[in-house]
């Protein structure tokens, strides 16, 4: 006999395998609920939200700094043991209780509800975060319709007399960044206004987003077909022109060497384990929506096993091809570094040119040093190391605006490679805005916020207009640290909770019985013993471990956060500086409200039906003591 | 006789005087260095006494053009102190006076002015022909109208808004199509408005299904 918890009323709420045939074979034509055109569009459209800017910008750099090669270790085994569990798990609940989020949670039962409206709330502060990034990259693309790119060289200052003095102190890359793009401000305090040119980005941004999901999936359908195909049309592009390019072979030798000894290490596991979860989009609840556009019979065992394949193919790939780049770019760095030394050298002790090169740099440096050592001092002669540069290693923004961009600014024809670059960084944003979009506008539907008057294009168009306005806070001059304020805790642990609330609804609320009987309707089998280790025991585990170390490593650490602050001493070095104190405010409501909305939820439909039933036994007990139904009184009136 | 001995001393004492006058770090002396393989890499020319010609004779030029006059000649540069590096240094004579020297200044200012000439005769550029202390010229910025960026930001969000008004009228097109054509079919199945004539008046009456002897009803 199973674990399984009480769960009355479970039958009347859910649709019986017959009434889901019949609805089946009535559905074919028109109905109530969108529908996949073909499942092509269907798979498209989970590859693009499962596949996101994490493959790009946060898998190679995990690679990278957790032993190369030997990072994959533990990526595919938690790929397999949590990733396709999960995603299974969401594909078939969606297919058979056919219901957003929202509903299906509240199907399996009512006071999981939570669990729904936590899934809303982190899509919802998601979308509005992630659009900015899309206005970034918008930004990056808009300029690179020029000949000469405008982070490739310095701006003259004011009175033309030598360059910008911020910019001569970092690189014309980091002031493109931070001073023209973001007008970042030395602290999250400061707001520096609203810098209009990314206010017109992010309408653009918002724009394009709102032309896509105008009619739901019908429009979706159709814009995935470039989307979510393109980055990977790119991505070839840029493995050919990075495999001619001087050292990028270095670069790929560099991230997959092995070194089995962090394996060892605990935190490689975990980061593992949360690049795997983060990246397969679960617990959003779009990926449950897109399911449940589904016919009952789809296969969505193989759609699991396939999707998960393809993400975790394109996560290695994507940090193949930034790899060659990256190698090139250090290589570059790397020949600037000693070209410059030989100069040096040359121009000290006029040499002829040609005497020094690359190859006798060393033995020439060491004779010279014998007979001239106060010379050498002298000198300042930097140490050129490759390996430093390689593993300058980047994550996230700072990958793809600044160290890509220097690294395509070396290249030939640059402003084509750029063109392309943020071309698909675009599409991989915007696919996985459409599961994030899709997770906030099914259960506000649900809750029915918009009257029902009001058609797909009116709700979409009004959630896309008031996000866009909200929004608005990324694109003021301290908007880079309320991203990466949002990015660290909106996203993170109430993520976490959910997928395990999810996990443990589905096999102890719903019953896993009832569920393998489902999957047998289904998909024409019962799942083996593989989903059934996995479900009930293996994934719930993985979840609650990393959530347990993720809680204890958020909650010890003092938070500090990394500033662009000109005047700082070490000007180019990002400062750490601590949150002031309301930003904890901040904080709790970004990951505690959705977490505290799983319970919150369960107590608050809890108390309403005891209040509920408590008022029906009330009312019963005054009607059947004040009116009188019995017969004999009629009688009785009757005769006089 | 006095006038040969003085020619002869005059012809001796000619390039020991102009030694004396172009000297290392001398307060008027320009120092150049020349690297010309980093600059052409395998089509690199050798750097002999032709090409030093070559070099006094851009000097005058440039001096001429500096000081618009036609006087100067290229026995006016003297260079001296000449290394493997390919570096050294060079003073300008005046035309007048062969021991009076041009100060810095102006030279810097003529080099400044003729610099894409010099540069271009010897195939260099501004880093691989380096006047030392005569810093090259920046390039002046190009400063468009209007930003490129708002151009192609204007054509997106044009071709977007487009897209947007495009997908909006014909979804309402669609639902006033489908509306007219319920409309039409109601009238078909329930009240038809039937308009009578009596006496030339035109009355609005509704058909009354209850006294129509119609098949469509079904027989007991």
């Amino acid at each position: 006999m199973r674990l399984q918890l009480p769960n009355p009323g479970l039958e009347d709420r859910i649709l019986s395998h017959e009434d889901l045939d019949k609805l089946e074979t009535e559905e074919a034509g028109s109905g109530d609920r969108p529908k996949w055109d073909n499942k092509t569009q269907y798979m498209l459209t989970c590859v693009g939200f499962c596949v996101g800017l994490g493959n790009v910008w946060r898998f190679p750099y995990l690679c990278q700094s957790h032993g190369g090669g030997a990072f994959m270790i533990p990526f595919l085994i938690l790929l397999v043991l949590e990733g396709v569990p999960l995603l299974h798990l969401e594909f078939a609940i969606g297919q058979r209780l056919r219901k957003g989020s929202l509903g299906v949670w509240s199907t399996i039962h009512p006071y999981l509800a939570g669990v729904g409206i936590a899934s809303m709330f982190v899509s919802l502060m998601i979308s509005l975060y992630y659009n900015t990034i899309m206005a970034w990259v918008m930004w990056y693309l808009f300029n690179s319709f020029q000949e000469t790119l405008p982070w490739s060289q310095c701006p003259l200052n004011y009175n033309l007399t030598g360059l910008v003095s911020e910019c001569e102190q970092s690189s014309p890359v980091d002031y493109f960044w931070y001073r023209e793009t973001l007008n970042t401000t030395p602290d999250i305090g400061e707001n520096g206004g609203l810098q209009w040119w990314m206010v017109l980005c992010l309408i653009s941004a918002w724009a394009v987003l709102y032309i896509c999901i105008i009619r739901g999936i019908e429009t979706t359908g159709k814009a995935v077909y470039v989307t979510s195909t393109l980055p990977y049309v790119v991505l070839s592009i840029f493995l050919i022109r990075g495999l001619t390019l001087k050292g990028s072979l270095s670069g790929v030798v560099f991230l997959f060497t092995p070194d089995l000894t962090e394996l060892t290490n605990p935190t490689t596991w975990l980061d593992a384990g949360a690049q795997v979860f983060y990246s397969f989009s679960i617990a959003f609840g779009g990926l449950i929506s897109f399911s449940s556009y589904n016919s009952v019979h789809n296969n969505c065992e193989q759609d699991a096993v396939i999707i998960s394949a393809v993400n975790g193919f394109t996560s290695v790939y994507a940090a193949t091809v930034i790899y060659t780049i990256i190698g090139f770019r250090a290589t570059e760095r790397f020949d600037n570094c000693l070209g410059g030394n030989i100069l040096t050298l040359l121009n000290t002790f006029d040499l002829p040119e040609g005497n020094v090169t690359e190859n006798n740099y060393d033995q020439v440096l060491q004779s010279l040093n014998g007979t001239h050592p106060d010379i050498i001092q002298g000198l300042n002669l930097k140490t050129c190391d490759l390996n430093t540069f390689l593993s300058e290693g980047v994550e996230g923004t700072g990958l793809a605006f600044i160290v890509f961009t220097e690294a395509i600014t070396k290249m030939p024809v640059s402003p084509v490679w750029s063109v392309l670059f943020f071309i698909m960084l675009f599409c991989l944003g915007l696919s996985s805005m459409f599961g994030n979009i899709e997770g906030v506008l099914v259960p506000l539907q649900d809750l029915g916020v918009f009257p029902k008057s009001w058609p797909k294009e009116a709700t979409t168009g009004t959630t896309c207009v008031l996000c866009c306005i909200a929004g608005l806070i990324f694109v003021q001059g301290s908007g880079n640290y309320w991203l990466s304020l949002f990015d660290s805790f909106a996203g993170s642990i109430p993520l976490l909770i959910i997928a395990f609330c999810e996990m443990v609804g589905v096999v102890y609320l719903y019953g896993i019985d009832r569920f393998n009987e489902d999957i047998k309707f289904m998909i024409g089998h019962k799942p083996n013993l593989f989903w059934q280790i996995t479900w009930r025991f293996v994934s719930p585990a993985i979840m609650f471990v990393i959530f347990v170390f993720y809680f204890i490593t958020k909650v010890t650490e003092t938070l500090l956060y990394k500033t662009w602050n000109p005047e700082s001493e070490n000007f180019p070095t990002l400062e750490e500086k601590p949150y002031p104190a309301w930003i904890y405010v901040i904080i709790f409501i970004l990951a505690g409200i959705p977490s505290l909305a799983v319970p919150g939820t369960a107590l608050y439909k809890c108390l309403r039906r005891k209040r509920d039933t408590k008022a029906e036994q009330q009312e019963l007990k005054t009607v059947s003591n004040h009116i009188d139904v019995n017969d004999k009184a009629q009688d009785g009136k009757s005769h006089t | 006789m006095l006038v040969r001995i003085l020619v002869l001393l005059y012809l001796a004492g000619a390039p020991a005087l102009a030694q004396t006058l172009c000297q290392p770090n001398a307060s008027n002396g320009c120092r150049v260095r020349i690297s010309i393989k980093t600059a052409l890499g395998n089509q690199a020319y050798e750097w002999n006494e032709n090409e030093m010609f070559l070099f006094r004779a851009t000097m005058a030029f440039a001096m001429r053009r500096y000081y618009k006059t036609e006087t100067y000649n290229v026995d006016n540069i003297i260079m001296c102190n000449q290394t493997l590096r390919v570096s050294f240094w060079f003073v300008v004579t005046s035309p007048e006076n062969s021991t009076m020297l041009i100060p810095k200044a102006d030279v810097e200012k003529a080099v400044r002015m003729s610099r894409h000439r010099i540069n271009n005769a010897f195939l260099l550029t501004d880093r691989t022909l380096e006047f030392l202390g005569i810093h090259p010229t920046l390039a002046a910025p190009v400063n468009p109208d209007t930003p490129p960026w708002l151009i192609v930001f204007g054509v997106v969000i044009g071709a977007v808004f487009a897209g947007i008004i495009a997908l909006l009228v014909s979804s309402l097109l669609q639902k006033r199509r489908k509306e007219k054509g319920m409309m039409e079919d109601g009238q078909d199945e329930e009240d038809r408005q039937m308009k009578g004539v009596e006496n030339d008046n035109v009355l609005d009456g509704i058909y009354n299904r209850g006294f129509t002897d119609d098949d469509r009803f079904t027989k007991l």
